[in-house]
């Protein structure tokens, strides 16, 4: 069952890392393609992180550290890009035809 | 117990890498690279501890953790270098 489990996870994050990854082809915009990169391609490395840890239970600590590293980095790499992005001047992306607000 | 069934999932894995690798190498500005290099960079520690799992040996987490640390440590830099400033 934990077998299953721990499978069944590797997955979903893998199948997460390539949404994330085609996410990051098809955004129109840089600013999309942060979001998309990252949200997608962190839940992803999670689930399989999660998974190898079912498989391997003596591997928890080093796991758990791995998890929480991709946790707290992620986020604050993304916030810092796209924090000089915007104040490098590049300005987010707008449907045609919509005015600027 | 019995082998873990780590081949599709790295095959899924080695796919999004090699999506990433091309807006890397198409993306029209520099900032389009760093983004990818960026998600490369976790794609690419999570297919660390999949080859963990792949090979048994509990060795490879450290080499994850290390290149997750050195990856984002290069991602802030250029970042910042972006940002231009003092």
């Amino acid at each position: 069952m934990m077998t299953f489990l721990g499978n069944l996870l590797l997955l979903v994050g893998g199948l997460f890392c390539l949404l994330g990854a085609l996410g990051l082809v098809r955004m129109p915009d840089v600013y999309n393609r942060i979001q998309a990169g990252t949200k997608a391609v962190t839940m992803g490395s999670l689930c399989i992180l999660a998974g190898v840890g079912l498989l391997y239970p003596t591997w928890w600590p080093k796991l758990v550290a791995v998890a929480l590293f991709i946790l707290l980095t992620n986020p604050v790499g993304s916030s810092a890009i796209a924090r000089a992005l915007y104040r490098s001047g590049i300005r987010p992306w707008h449907k045609a035809g919509e005015e600027e607000s | 117990m019995t082998e873990p069934m780590v081949l599709l999932p790295l095959l899924l894995v080695g796919a999004g890498v090699l999506l990433a690798l091309g807006r890397l190498v198409a993306g029209p500005t520099a900032p389009d690279r760093v983004v990818a290099a960026d998600t490369i960079a976790v794609i690419t520690t999570a297919a660390i501890v999949l080859l963990a799992a792949a090979f048994d040996s509990a060795l490879y987490l450290d080499v994850a953790l290390v290149y997750g640390v050195l990856a984002f440590v290069g991602v802030v830099a250029i970042a910042r270098a972006i940002e231009g400033g003092p």
